[in-house]
């Protein structure tokens, strides 16, 4: 297999409001932040991978919109998922593998502003059985909350601390929404209080992806893919067991993660009681950094936030400042599809 | 720069799904007050029922009878509802193993506050006074004392009702605040003035009409505004003979490109104020206004000279 690696990252400053700004007025100083890192034209790209969704849009084929800020004319090989852009960087990965590109240009974008995000989201579930009942994004989340403490795992204070580390990591990421100290609040939905879940923001990511000698010439210190995998769960929230996430873990066993220790993890755990959950699936000890940069409880544009994960582990790894990080995605009311990656720099 | 524009947005679609015979079953089985599980491959009773293992991806049609009677398994306290969910008044999320089950049924619990609503509580069905076949046929859970029937052991059933359900007609509304973004924001207020522009691409220099903010060509920004028009040339046109429903427009009609003055590209609108079999590739048009419009109603001939097909051929 070819060696690929993630050689530039570049975001917006998330914020909860954008409406100035179309999509791809939001989306295009990222795409031309992260080609300028490499020097790389948007014709010099072999491949083009987005994620973004027309529900929080409100728009059919929404992502159409945004070629235009990566030149689609003449024609360009391109892919879009309707999911996270760690889905896009997947698809992007495997055509890297198959030798067709060298590299890979993947974005993603959500703007949540001009929406319900917490409405948008019950449209992902079941149609039949849970949908016409629209619990949203919250309720779920608070449903596995409950769960966690009457199994013992955590309780409010620990779910508390979790979202105050996170916050004052994001002191050092200028790109956070929410940054610092972070009043816990009043109950959203019980057990969950508004400082245990996610700012609501609009926001957009970009990655590349350079394979073999390529990596090494746009970037002083690439991040080698060494593995990257997702798994999906049932559907039904109540078939499964929500105080554990098996597709976490078998997608950071098949990505290799579990092979030797990592020494940062980013995980994209939008409610305090999720990052709970991976940290046990994913056997993350106590001397892993977890999300320094802030995480999903800093700043969750949705649709990018999971790429992001990606990108801030990756950024790590090209400052020195991590040499084997776990990166993961999710997607689904209370984390049912997961996604790992395990990146690695070069020695120094 | 212009305020940028903002209108609601609703986007609300009644989607008919159709139903499988376990689904069709179930939701059957919902309007006579029976709540139907489905056995899988290991025995497993899966409530609400589903077609297919999710073990094994084997087809399953094994249905039971399960009690409207169960176990909340974990719950959350919703104090403020939000518009479609089961109850206005506030209520517990509910995961609720019934009787006979091995999985959970998400719902809605009908008690006064959250020091009302612990996990393994009993709760029972509380069944919707008129009933369609739908998961709000069961209009919410509610306290129950009475203890699990013993053997909870559920028993078969056909599945088969008088009048099943087949489909369902969910609706959904979602509602949005659309802001189209600076570039176009500016072109819509220049229309309100009966004014066209676009913006220029600093790097291939060709202007775009309506401008989205960025060159699709060259993925760059644009941000240099150029009034362009108001006469143009017809590029390409077809013909339409086919009455559209609500349009008052009498048919045969021409619909053009029409390459405005100056700008790199076509817009398209109506031909009017000439016959439709006389229209052509490089006739010169202006655009006709009605009071009130935001935008041309259609497009006229100038009486100029035809344009000369050089002029616009990289326009087509």
């Amino acid at each position: 297999m070819r060696d690929i690696a993630l050689v530039a990252f570049a975001q917006t400053d998330h914020r909860r409001s954008s409406d100035e700004l179309s999509e791809v007025e939001m989306l295009m100083p990222v795409l031309h932040d992260v080609l300028a890192q490499t020097g790389l034209q948007t014709s010099d790209i072999g491949f083009t991978c987005s994620g973004s969704s027309d529900y929080l849009a409100g728009r059919a084929f929404s992502f159409t919109l945004a070629l235009d800020g990566v030149g689609a004319w003449p024609p360009i090989s391109e892919s879009h998922v309707e999911m996270d852009g760690a889905w896009a960087l997947y698809e992007a990965w495997t055509k890297l593998l198959t030798g067709e590109a060298d590299t890979a240009l993947v974005y993603a974008y959500g703007k949540s502003s001009p929406g319900s995000v917490r409405d948008v989201l019950t449209r992902q579930l079941d149609p039949y059985y849970v949908a016409p009942l629209w619990p949203d994004s919250v309720a779920l989340a608070a449903l596995q909350a409950q769960a966690l403490i009457d199994a013992g795992d955590t309780d409010e204070p620990a779910l508390a601390s979790v979202a105050a580390r996170s916050r004052a990591e994001a002191t050092a990421n200028s790109h956070a929404q929410l940054r610092g100290s972070v009043p816990h609040g009043d109950y959203l939905v019980r057990p969950l209080r508004t400082g245990d879940c996610p700012p609501i923001g609009d926001g957009a990511a970009a990655v590349i992806l350079a394979a073999g000698e390529r990596a090494r010439e746009l970037c002083a210190r690439p991040a080698w893919i060494r593995g990257i995998d997702h798994r999906i769960e049932a559907h039904g929230l109540g078939v499964r067991d929500l105080t554990d996430s098996p597709s976490a873990r078998l997608a950071a066993e098949k990505a290799g993660a579990f092979e030797r220790p990592v020494d940062t993890a980013e995980l994209h755990a939008p409610f305090s009681s999720q990052e709970v959950v991976l940290r046990k699936a994913l056997r993350l000890g106590d001397d892993v950094r977890v999300n320094p940069s802030g995480g999903a409880l800093a700043a969750n544009p949705i649709m990018a936030a999971g790429l992001i994960r990606i990108g801030e582990a990756a950024a790590a790894v090209h400052r020195g400042e991590s040499d084997r990080a776990l990166a993961h995605a999710t997607s689904g009311p209370c984390l049912q599809q997961n996604l790992v990656a395990v990146l690695e720099g070069d020695p120094l | 720069m212009p305020e940028v524009l903002k209108a609601p947005l609703a986007v609300e679609f009644p989607f008919t799904r159709s139903l499988g015979p376990v689904q069709s079953a179930f939701l059957t089985g919902l309007r006579e007050r029976v709540v139907l599980g489905v056995r899988t491959g290991d025995g497993q009773i899966l409530v609400p029922p589903v077609e297919y293992d999710p073990v094994t991806a084997e087809e399953i049609r094994d249905l039971v009878e399960v009690a409207p009677a169960g176990t909340v398994t974990t719950w959350a306290w919703n104090h403020e509802p939000r518009r479609g969910q089961p109850l206005d008044t506030p209520f517990a999320w509910v995961l609720v193993r019934l009787d006979g089950a091995d999985t959970a049924l998400l719902h809605a619990l009908d008690v006064p506050g959250p020091d009302a609503v612990r996990t393994g509580m009993r709760v029972r069905v509380r069944w919707a006074a008129t009933r369609q076949g739908a998961i709000t046929d069961i209009a919410c859970f509610e306290p129950y004392e009475g203890r699990p029937a013993e053997p909870a052991q559920p028993a078969g059933h056909t599945g088969q009702f008088a009048d099943p359900i087949t489909g369902i007609v969910a609706a959904a509304r979602l509602d949005y605040t659309y802001s189209p973004g600076r570039a176009q924001s500016a072109y819509i207020h220049a229309l309100s003035d009966r004014r066209t522009v676009g913006e220029r691409c600093p790097s291939c220099h060709k202007v775009y009409v309506p401008p989205r903010g960025a060159c699709p060509t060259c993925g760059v920004a644009t941000s240099e505004q150029v009034e362009v028009g108001p006469r143009g040339t017809v590029t390409t046109y077809c013909i339409v003979n086919i009455k559209a429903r609500n349009l008052d427009i009498e048919v045969p009609y021409v619909y053009a490109h029409i390459a405005l003055d100056g700008a790199g590209l076509a817009l398209h609108g109506r031909i009017g104020g000439i016959p439709y079999d006389q229209v052509r590739m490089g006739l010169r048009v202006e655009p006709v206004w009605t009071e009130g419009a935001r935008y041309p109603d259609h497009y006229r001939p100038t009486g100029e000279p035809d344009a000369d097909y050089d002029v616009y051929k990289e326009l087509l």
